[in-house]
């Protein structure tokens, strides 16, 4: 891929292709992609790629309606090779399932023991959204540490950012979908000037680098 | 860009740290106050309680402690934060209409049905049930329990007034919720404010309960306990459902928030699907 230099949005201090170096390979235990306006698309060309034996569990937080319901999760259903799923509260996570925040719920994730846990809330909602990006990311990153692969995807706002620096924080991985190839650059421009994020790809690539990135992950 | 280890580590510390304090300050409370909240699911819990840290000007948990057991006001103020949630009239339109395709028939039955609204909140969900009892020619065979911790969110239930704001969204609730009359007949608005008919309370008794600590205090036919578990953890979820059991009479209904399921609590074996998808279940055993 050619670095495009000119034009760099606000914030973005450079470029990267999607080579994966060796101090990023390391067991990942959990994939958290956030995404709104323009979402949809996004995701779909993510998870057509995504093999049925991908080693880790998705957690999605993609601002929908209130009224939106089980025929989301079933449209994602028949275009992957993945599970998708509307999480329910204090569910298990597997490898290889995409686990969507339900309409009109926060959705965190924590950890029983061995196992990833689910868990759902419905305090006020975080800079208008419920579910709220910030709030699903920080709580991977309170969860799982250097564990976490964090995603940021388009969306017309800038929910995410915080929640991609507390991941940066606690020692995950940032990647953000490039501002240029997103339907809606903001939420990707804003996770890039508030983290120091790891990757910044067009869409198309993001699937692949994540097999990539994963390699050393086994189920 | 390389990883900086010994900051990451840094961090886990903190994390570690922050667990330490979260248990210390519900530790704390529950001694010093009585209310319960070491089983709360922890995700929710640290967030609630760093909204308070830095409402209260401070910056860090131990600080809150300290504030917590010795001002029994900023104590309250917590116990807001840790129990005031969002809710709705008829939200999730699609449950009540499924209760009262499913549910209804059967309680058509009793000559006399008792009814438990666990984690009640402000009242939105105790009026909207009313609404559909009255609609239904149930009611008046109907005695219903309204509960929940939080003193101050019974006393607006009490009140049955909502802001005026919110019917549009309620009407439209309603209406997808199978609402055989017209909304606006229920409430008369005055300034910004809907003032639901005092009819619809009749038969209604609030009062606070604390699932975690109280005990069971009657049978009921049907229990409501919506939105409400998800802030347990496991362990927690299990113990009220032991208490639902308990207060639950024998083909008794359960019905549970959208997104809870029984599935992952210990008294599964207790109970049949009405429709698993409503989250409405039957107890068999
Ligand atoms: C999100 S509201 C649910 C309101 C309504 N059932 C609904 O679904 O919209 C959760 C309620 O649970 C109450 N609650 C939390 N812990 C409780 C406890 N230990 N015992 C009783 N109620 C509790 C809170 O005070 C709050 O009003």
């Amino acid at each position: 891929m050619s670095a495009p230099q000119q034009k760099l949005p606000p914030g973005i201090r450079a470029w990267t292709d999607g080579r994966v170096e060796a101090a990023a390979l390391r067991a990942y235990e959990l994939v958290v992609i956030g995404c709104s306006m323009g979402g949809m698309k996004a995701l779909m060309t993510i998870f057509e790629v995504l093999p049925k034996d991908f080693p880790l569990p998705i957690v999605v937080a993609q601002h929908r309606y209130k009224t939106s319901n089980e025929a989301l999760p079933a449209y994602f259903r028949r275009h992957t090779a993945l599970d998708v799923v509307d999480a329910l509260d204090k569910q298990w996570v597997q490898p290889g399932t995409v686990y969507l925040a339900p309409a009109d719920y926060h959705l965190l994730v924590d950890r029983d023991g061995e196992h990833g846990e689910l868990s759902l809330s419905v305090d006020a909602a975080v800079a208008y959204s419920r579910p709220s990006i910030d709030v699903m990311f920080e709580s991977a990153a309170d969860a799982y540490g250097q564990g976490v692969i964090g995603i940021v995807l388009t969306g017309a706002n800038a929910d995410g950012a915080r929640g991609a620096k507390r991941i940066k924080q606690r020692g995950g991985f940032v990647i953000v979908q490039d501002p240029q190839s997103a339907e809606s650059p903001s939420m990707p421009e804003a996770a890039i000037a508030a983290a120091r994020v790891d990757r910044i790809l067009p869409l198309e690539r993001i699937g692949p680098f994540l097999i990539e990135l994963c390699r050393s992950t086994s189920p | 860009m390389a990883n900086q280890p010994a900051q990451i580590l840094d961090e886990q510390a903190k994390a570690d740290l922050e667990e330490i304090e979260i248990r210390l300050l519900t530790e704390g409370i529950f001694r010093h106050y009585g209310f319960d909240f070491r089983d709360y699911s922890l995700p929710s819990l640290r967030r609630r309680v760093w909204k308070r840290v830095y409402a209260e000007g401070l910056s860090t948990i131990a600080g809150l402690i300290e504030k917590v057991l010795h001002d029994p006001q900023s104590m309250e103020r917590l116990l807001l934060d840790l129990s005031i949630n969002t809710t709705a009239m008829f939200r999730d339109p699609t449950f009540y209409l499924a209760f009262r395709e499913k549910v209804v028939p059967l309680l058509r039955t009793y000559p006399f049905v008792r009814m438990w609204h666990a984690g009640c909140s402000t009242g939105e969900e105790v009026y909207s049930m009313a609404i559909l009892l009255q609609e239904e020619g149930l009611y008046d065979r109907c005695r219903i329990y309204a509960t929940d911790i939080n003193e101050a969110v019974l006393q607006k239930a009490k009140s049955g007034i909502f802001p005026l704001s919110t019917m549009q969204e309620n009407t439209s609730n309603y209406i997808t919720a199978g609402g055989s009359g017209t909304f606006s007949d229920y409430y008369t608005a005055r300034y910004d404010y809907a003032i639901f008919r005092p009819s619809l309370r009749e038969n209604v008794v609030f009062a606070q309960h604390n699932l975690v600590t109280d005990a069971s205090f009657n049978h009921f036919n049907v229990i409501f306990c919506r939105n409400v578990l998800i802030y347990f953890n496991n362990a927690l979820q299990d113990r009220v459902q032991q208490l639902f059991l308990q207060s639950m009479e024998m083909f008794g209904i359960l019905g549970l928030g959208k997104k809870e399921s029984i599935k992952y609590t210990k008294v599964v074996d207790h109970y049949e699907d009405v429709d698993p998808e409503e989250k409405l279940y039957r107890r068999i055993r």
